[in-house]
């Protein structure tokens, strides 16, 4: 049964971590490429993070909490980095995809 | 007395907490180191931490975690039917997003959800904290965007966070 429940966890995070790679392969401009890494990777080395700590909690003495703390600090810090970086982009002007809808005036 | 020894109580908590999470343990003497680091941290840097956090309503707060991992999940759902679709479909984006919450950690909350969740990374906060400025992967309806962001996330944080 823990066999089985990890398995699922560790295929969802490597489906999802996979997508993320695709992602950033696909998409056609900085802005978009940003999505992939900043959602479907947090949620890929969550899976797999949340699997290695449920692995390691029932094959070891104690428990392993490590793993949470992994996920948490990259639930922190993906967001903001990905901020950065747009922030970073806009202001150097980056080039977007022609059909990107623009601001309207503030 | 008790307000300069604990300048943020909560941040002192966290500290605790992580400390024993990183060290795996719950001995005595890491106990009691982190329990002097949680106190020694938030004092050393309470000169860059100059406005008090103020929670409002500590289990809202538990609920809006525990919602933000459920969106994550039906986000990560939603981005992935957009990756792997055709590119022709999308429409990318830039919005404005007019902020209600006025507290400096709310705001900074409310943008790493929305980074975290539905096609949707902030990009930047103008000067005056009024507006966000956010990229979505693919818009259909502006305001549909908006007011999802204010219905699942901005509200439950005015709740939270007060301003002052």
């Amino acid at each position: 049964m823990l066999e089985w429940i990890l398995a699922i966890l560790i295929l969802i995070g490597a489906f999802f971590t996979l997508v993320g790679s695709i992602g950033l392969y696909k998409l056609s401009d900085f802005y978009m490429r940003l999505h992939g890494p900043t959602k479907a990777s947090t949620l890929g080395v969550g899976a797999i993070l949340i699997a290695s700590a449920i692995h390691f909690s029932f094959k070891t003495d104690g428990v392993s909490l490590h793993e949470i703390l992994v996920t948490l600090f990259l639930f922190i810090t993906a967001p903001v980095s990905a901020h950065l970086m747009a922030k970073a982009a806009i202001h150097i002007k980056v080039k977007q995809v022609e059909r990107t809808r623009q601001l309207e005036e503030k | 007395m008790i307000q300069r020894l604990f300048p943020h109580p909560l941040l002192s908590l966290i500290l605790w907490g992580i400390w024993l999470l990183l060290n795996n343990t719950l001995s005595a003497g890491h106990i009691v180191l982190g329990a002097v680091l949680a106190i020694f941290i938030p004092w050393l840097t309470s000169s860059y931490w100059p406005e008090k956090i103020l929670i409002r309503r500590p289990w809202m707060l538990v609920l809006y975690i525990f919602r933000v991992l459920f969106e994550i999940l039906v986000a990560n759902a939603v981005v992935a039917k957009l990756i792997l679709g055709p590119q022709k479909k999308l429409k990318p984006g830039f919005l404005h997003y007019e902020l209600q919450l006025t507290s400096p950690v709310g705001i900074g909350l409310l943008a790493n959800t929305i980074s975290l969740t539905p096609g949707t990374v902030s990009c930047d906060l103008t000067k005056d904290r009024r507006y966000l400025l956010i990229h979505a992967l693919h818009i259909d309806d502006v305001e549909a965007i908006r007011a999802e962001i204010h219905r699942k996330f901005e509200k439950p944080l005015l709740e939270i966070f007060i301003t002052c």
